[in-house]
């Protein structure tokens, strides 16, 4: 019974891992950097939803949608202002305006809303479901979480494939040469990604802070990390690669906190990032690069 | 017989390097005019100075009567100009179907299936493979791909870069109908070439480049015929 309590617990919070992966994993497929900032959009995300539905007594659905529409603003800015002039820069210079990015955002935080910790309230409640006698006991929040995640993958996988927008997004991550003599407007379509990307990471700080509910200004640099490592063991700039990754460092660790020990667990978490750079750099499901004569 | 693209005396660059020096050329409505030149001339940079990819230094651009030297490259396109790059650079991971798709990307959607059933007659090998990943294409198939995504657009002029490269001497011939054919229904043609004698055979006009500068233009036929070309550009 514990390991199907774990096994729940584990696909929860790796929903929310492979949400925020995704955004990893798109925005390196398409503008080739890894945005490291993603993390504390996560965080920007929680606190709107905290105070929406706080202080602004809104409806948790309304926090929410809020959430989403301030990150995605968020997250155009930041490519705006702080990335695309480093279009023609090195890797290097681009990753390191990420992490910039990040200690901004934090230090924002902190500065606006105190390194006190918030307590958010879940925003489906806190029920528990009791199966087998009370057994098992299941939390009506990992189980949204789950569904929640679903849909997500599915509206993405279908966007991506589908879709005109989806569609001139893999043909800017592909060749933005070509792309452009296409007539598709790339940095318009980067936008669009940092957009969707940030609009998910909204619905992951709530997701993540309705299951642990403290929220400060550093909340979103673990699961941001994490979701980093989960987007390269699936393979980064892979769609479903992300997805996998995520799921299976979410069960990873869980498992690792019950089974071998609480403290070793991001230990273990890490270990994957190491393990997987060392013995299948392209990840899971990660294309392998051919390099064209 | 009016003026379509225009260029005057452009400069280009690379770093530090002075790749194209002062070039001027025109390319008439109609018309099929071809650029030859040896390896590193600077054909190529022409091009994607032109689509819009690369930006000259000094000198101006137009197109249709309008100035395109500073417009973005899928600007360019809407215009009406149309650039098959070298190297085909059609989207590997993508379907046959998808990399059509995308061709037409500024299309309404209401004329995607018009054009798609035009390129596909121009293309049946295309039709038959249409849910096939590009990158599994052989290199005719895919320069059959490169040239039909860019008529998606239904451009009024459409410049080819190399299309001949690569392929077998059946294949090249094939090519190079096509590109008679689509300038008899009414796209005038920009054609870069290293197979100097076919593209003149088929070329009204022809330029000469040689390492950034343009020594030599006249009639594709003229050219065809001058001794000095031919020692340089057609082998004997």
């Amino acid at each position: 019974m514990t390991f199907l309590s774990f096994l729940i617990s584990g696909l929860s919070l790796g929903s929310v891992y492979a949400i925020i992966a995704l955004g990893y994993t798109m925005v390196y497929g398409i503008a080739k950097m890894l945005n490291f900032a993603h993390g504390d959009v996560i965080m920007v995300g929680a606190y709107v939803c905290f105070f929406a539905t706080t202080r602004g007594n809104m409806p948790a659905l309304v926090g929410v949608l809020l959430a989403m529409v301030v990150c995605t603003i968020l997250g155009v800015v930041i490519e705006r202002l702080a990335y695309k002039p480093l279009r023609a820069a090195t890797s290097l210079a681009v990753l390191i305006t990420a992490i910039g990015v990040s200690y901004f955002l934090q230090n924002a935080a902190l500065l606006l809303w105190s390194s006190n910790p918030k307590v958010f309230t879940s925003v489906v409640g806190n029920e528990t479901i009791k199966l087998f006698d009370g057994r098992l006991n299941i939390s009506v929040i990992a189980i949204v979480t789950i569904i929640i995640c679903l849909i997500i993958m599915a509206a993405l996988t279908l966007f991506i494939g589908k879709t005109k927008m989806g569609k001139a997004m893999r043909a800017c991550s592909e060749d933005k040469d070509a792309a452009q003599l296409m007539g598709i407007d790339v940095n318009f379509t980067i936008s669009i990604t940092f957009a969707i990307g940030s609009a998910l990471a909204a619905v992951a700080g709530v997701l993540l802070c309705s299951a642990y509910p403290t929220l400060m200004p550093t909340t979103g640099a673990m699961p941001g990390i994490k979701a980093f490592t989960a987007a390269v063991l699936g393979g980064i700039g892979s769609v479903p690669g992300a997805m996998v990754g995520g799921i299976l460092l979410g069960i990873i660790e869980i498992f690792g906190k019950g089974y071998i020990s609480t403290q070793l667990s991001d230990a273990i978490v890490f270990a994957v990032l190491i393990l997987t750079l060392l013995i299948k750099p392209t990840g899971l499901l990660g294309k392998q690069i051919n390099e064209k004569v | 017989m009016t003026t379509m693209l225009k260029v005057e005396g452009i400069n280009v660059y690379y770093g530090a390097i002075h790749a194209i020096k002062g070039i001027s050329l025109e390319v008439n409505e109609g018309e099929i005019v071809t650029l030859i030149g040896a390896n590193g001339a600077g054909k190529s940079t022409i091009l994607k100075t032109i689509s819009g990819l690369l930006r000259p230094k000094t000198g101006q651009i137009h197109f249709m009567g309008e100035n395109i030297t500073s417009v973005a490259p899928h600007k360019i396109l809407k215009k009406g100009l149309a650039h098959v790059p070298e190297g085909r650079r059609i989207f590997l991971q993508m379907t046959v179907q998808e990399n059509l798709d995308m061709g037409a990307y500024t299309c309404p959607a209401g004329d995607v299936k018009t054009e798609l059933e035009r390129v596909y007659d121009l293309f049946p090998r295309l039709l038959e493979r249409r849910n096939q990943i590009a990158g599994t294409l052989s290199g005719g198939e895919q320069q059959m791909l490169a040239i039909g995504r860019a008529l998606m657009s239904r451009p009024k002029l459409l410049m080819l870069d190399e299309p001949s490269m690569g392929l077998a001497p059946i294949l090249v011939e094939q090519i190079f109908n096509i590109i008679q054919e689509m300038n008899k229904a009414g796209t005038t043609i920009l054609l870069v070439e290293q197979n100097a004698q076919m593209a003149l055979s088929i070329a009204d006009r022809a330029y000469v480049l040689e390492t950034g500068t343009i020594p030599i233009s006249g009639t594709g036929k003229e050219l065809a015929a001058s001794d000095e070309i031919r020692k340089a550009y057609l082998g004997g």
